[in-house]
């Protein structure tokens, strides 16, 4: 009789050492022969589109992805080649990237953290993405970055304004194209001084999360800095939807400027209630009343519609620039939509451009190779102007808008009209500044 | 003291809407007991038969104007809505700019019939199984309904103004010789709450329809006995609960543009509402209404804010919680509504 060495007991131990073994997700390990996670093989490259497709913002990620269809076609050598023909890198072809043709699946943000990842997550590990792009909020911004840096791939984010994307939360795998809420403080105040003087008091209503809070932040700091006071800041709650008993405080103060830190429905919602409240009727410290919205899209200020006539903001990009960059991408994406692009979909049409021209300059789809194309990268031609992809935070540096609620809009695009267009020099900050403090750019990962 | 006077009018202003949804929702689960999860949908779709007038009424024919370019450098074509031009610019422009309030006529017939169709249709297979069934069905019908709105008019709020006339504020202190402006469409709405909210009362107090409807509320077995068709006036109350709310939809537009969540964004409110005020009870559902409203205006205030940080975030199920545990049916419940 022989005495085996198998127990029950070992036998359960090993099946579950070699269970967990294979249940763990394959981009977190090694695979076997690629160099870097979703290197393509075959005679395409597939991007993932992350967009939020349903929720508050679907519309925003609607015009996201119209402007990321446009630049596969465009890549791969179809319509009229829009920004190819003005964009000063002339690597792109017109032949998709590095010779395979582009392919694009996408995903579904919701606008929520958790859905944007397990979208991201799905289009990496099932779809082969080797790219994703969009989004329309910091806070899926971050979430689908750090998921990206442990995945080995590149994420060119969409439509985020937060601090924190590129400060404390930033990523070697990240790159974010869209300004920020420093910038739109530090573009916004000498405009606010020159139009409404340096004795203002400002009472701030402000989205409470993290995207609210950096701009607040960003706005007391350039606004104090010009002289204004702050009478107070107030959070509001995200899920809020009338905003009267916040406004009626107002009234009574002291305050002649109203900041409103909200986007998307809330900063419909709260504008309206503002002026239904008369708020720009009234004359405070012998001042006539003003409201301020320091981050303004297309998209909201349909949605406000008459509200914002003469209501001052910041945005990224507007279709009405009048740069090569500009007028190649409106025409293209009007005359194919029958609609003018928002700075959202401009932001996504943008970064996939400079994702496929990243990839031919460093002759690879190797996220490392690419971050190091894009890092320090200095371009023009894709609207904006001069442009440069930051190295020490890989935050896009360019000239900021500041713009205001059409007073007379003669169609239903015309609902805002740029008042300056300021220089990148004023909105440039040194990479250890304290309000982008605390993170740590780590290393590129290339997955596998 | 004028801060403190505004902050009861706008308690009472938000308050209105929340005891309109309330009421509705008491109504139905009073009648019928079934809780209704997809009541805030109706109230959606009230605001949207708002949107869809408006946009009837400014449906447009297109002239170029050379003069004019769009944004491709192209002619720009002018818009001129068919009502503008059959009754003349200034006619026109009036019946548009009143839309809201012609709605009013429309919505009620529209939410009629879709309270009777989906009481009819889907909800009256659920009366006899478990509350949390009738919850997950009508949850999944709202949820089922906001797509479809969201699929015709879009994820972005629009705008639904008022008529000029009833634009701006008023300065309602003028009477008691204090300053106090407020804007003159909320007082229309709180005033329009309350007329509905006393008509439905009258109509259940001073009408046989109602007498009956009440008398089943409290016992419907024996008023079946009696040979009353009482399911046939329910299914009517519960077409005038869904009217109820539709009009509170459309009446709520100019005060915040309609979006296809404000539904969703009112219906939890609405249920402590109605668990505050008593399942079942209709003064206890308009009473919570209001005063939940009220209480939410002032825990918004500076000082609340300041004094208790976030107390304007929990204030109305902290509320809830604290009435639940000094009362258990709530403010004006009674006993025996839900209860083993």
């Amino acid at each position: 009789m022989t005495k085996s060495d198998v127990t029950r007991r070992g036998v359960l131990k090993s099946g579950a050492v070699a269970g967990a073994g294979v249940a763990l997700p394959t981009i977190f390990t090694a695979s076997s022969a690629a160099a870097y996670t979703n290197e393509p093989t075959g005679g395409s490259v597939t991007l993932g589109f992350n967009v939020p497709q349903t929720g508050p913002y679907a519309d925003e990620g609607n015009d996201e992805l119209l402007a990321q269809q446009l630049a596969v076609e465009h890549l791969n050598g179809e319509g009229d080649s829009g920004c190819l023909n003005t964009f000063t890198s002339k690597a792109l072809k017109g032949n998709g990237i590095l010779g395979k043709k582009v392919e694009f699946v996408t995903g579904d943000t919701q606008t929520k953290s958790d859905a944007a990842r397990a979208s991201a997550k799905s289009m990496i590990e099932k779809d082969g993405a080797i790219m994703i792009n969009g989004g329309s909020s910091s806070g899926v911004a971050v979430a689908v970055q750090g998921l990206c840096q442990e995945a080995g791939v590149i994420f060119m984010a969409g439509l985020t304004h937060a601090n924190d994307t590129t400060g404390k939360d930033k990523k070697a795998n990240g790159f974010r194209h869209f300004f920020n809420a420093y910038m739109s403080g530090a573009a916004l105040a000498p405009v606010l001084a020159a139009e409404m003087g340096k004795e203002r008091r400002a009472y701030h209503l402000t989205a409470d999360y993290n995207w609210g809070w950096t701009q607040e932040e960003s706005i007391v700091a350039s606004t104090e800095a010009m002289g204004w006071e702050t009478v107070n800041t107030v959070k509001t709650p995200l899920a809020s939807t009338d905003f009267s008993s916040y406004i009626a405080p107002v009234l009574n103060s002291g305050a002649d400027v109203l900041v409103l830190n909200h986007y998307g429905g809330n900063m419909v919602n709260s504008l309206t209630n503002a002026i239904q409240f008369g708020l720009l009727d009234k004359v405070v410290n012998n001042k006539d009343f003003k409201i301020v919205v320091p981050l303004y899209s297309e998209l909201m200020a349909a949605g406000a519609g008459e509200n914002i006539k003469g209501v001052l903001g910041s945005m990224n990009w507007n279709w009405q620039l009048q740069d090569e960059g500009t007028k190649a991408f409106v025409k293209s994406f009007g005359e194919k939509y029958g609609k003018p692009p928002s700075n959202s979909a401009q932001t996504c049409y943008a970064q996939v451009l400079l994702y496929a021209d990243a990839c031919e300059r460093a002759g690879t789809f190797n996220p490392c190779g690419v971050a190091e194309a894009l890092e320090g990268f200095e371009f023009d031609g894709l609207g904006n102007g001069k442009t440069l992809y930051r190295a020490d935070d890989h935050q896009c540096f360019k000239d900021v808008l500041v713009v205001r609620g059409a007073l007379n809009p003669t169609n239903a695009y015309d609902t805002l009209e740029i008042v300056e267009v300021t220089p990148v020099e004023q909105v440039t900050y040194a990479p250890d500044h304290p309000m982008f403090a605390g993170g740590d750019l780590g290393k590129c990962n290339p997955g596998a | 003291m004028d801060a403190i006077l505004l902050q009861i009018l706008n308690g009472l202003d938000k308050g209105s809407a929340y005891a309109l949804i309330a009421l509705g929702l008491t109504l139905i689960f009073g009648t019928l007991g079934v809780v209704n999860f997809a009541h805030g949908a109706l109230f959606m779709i009230g605001a949207f038969c708002a949107v869809t007038l408006q946009r009837v009424l400014n449906l447009s024919f297109e002239t170029i104007d050379e003069t004019q370019k769009d944004f491709l450098g192209n002619p720009l074509k002018v818009k001129t809505p068919y009502v503008e031009a059959w009754f003349g610019p200034e006619a026109g422009a009036w019946i548009i700019d009143w839309a809201v309030p012609l709605a009013l006529v429309i919505a009620i017939p529209i939410m009629l019939l879709v309270g009777y169709v989906m009481e009819r249709g889907l909800i009256k297979h659920f009366y006899k199984r478990p509350h949390a069934d009738q919850i997950l069905v009508t949850f999944g019908l709202a949820i089922v309904m906001q797509e479809i709105v969201k699929y015709f008019f879009g994820a972005n709020p629009i705008q639904t103004p008022p008529p000029d006339a009833l634009n701006g504020v008023a300065n309602v202190g003028m009477l008691i010789g204090m300053d106090i402006v407020y804007p003159v469409w909320r007082i229309v709405y709180f005033c329009f709450a309350t007329l509905i909210i006393g008509g439905i009362f009258a109509f259940l107090q001073f009408t046989t329809f109602g007498m009956v409807v009440r008398a089943g509320m409290a016992d419907r077995e024996t008023v079946g006995l009696l040979g009353i068709n009482i399911d046939r006036r329910f299914t009517i109350m519960f077409g005038i609960a869904a009217a109820v709310a539709g009009l509170a939809g459309v009446m709520y537009g100019p005060i915040n543009p309609p979006n296809y969540h404000m539904g969703m964004d009112f219906l939890v409110l609405s249920f402590v509402v109605v668990v505050v005020g008593g399942m079942g009870s209709l003064p206890g559902a308009v009473l919570a209404g209001f005063l939940l409203g009220i209480l939410e205006s002032f825990a918004s205030t500076t000082w609340a804010t300041t004094t208790i940080p976030g107390i304007n975030q929990i204030i109305i199920y902290l509320v809830a919680i604290i009435v639940l545990l000094t009362r258990p049916r709530g403010l004006m419940g009674r006993k025996g509504v839900m209860e083993e």
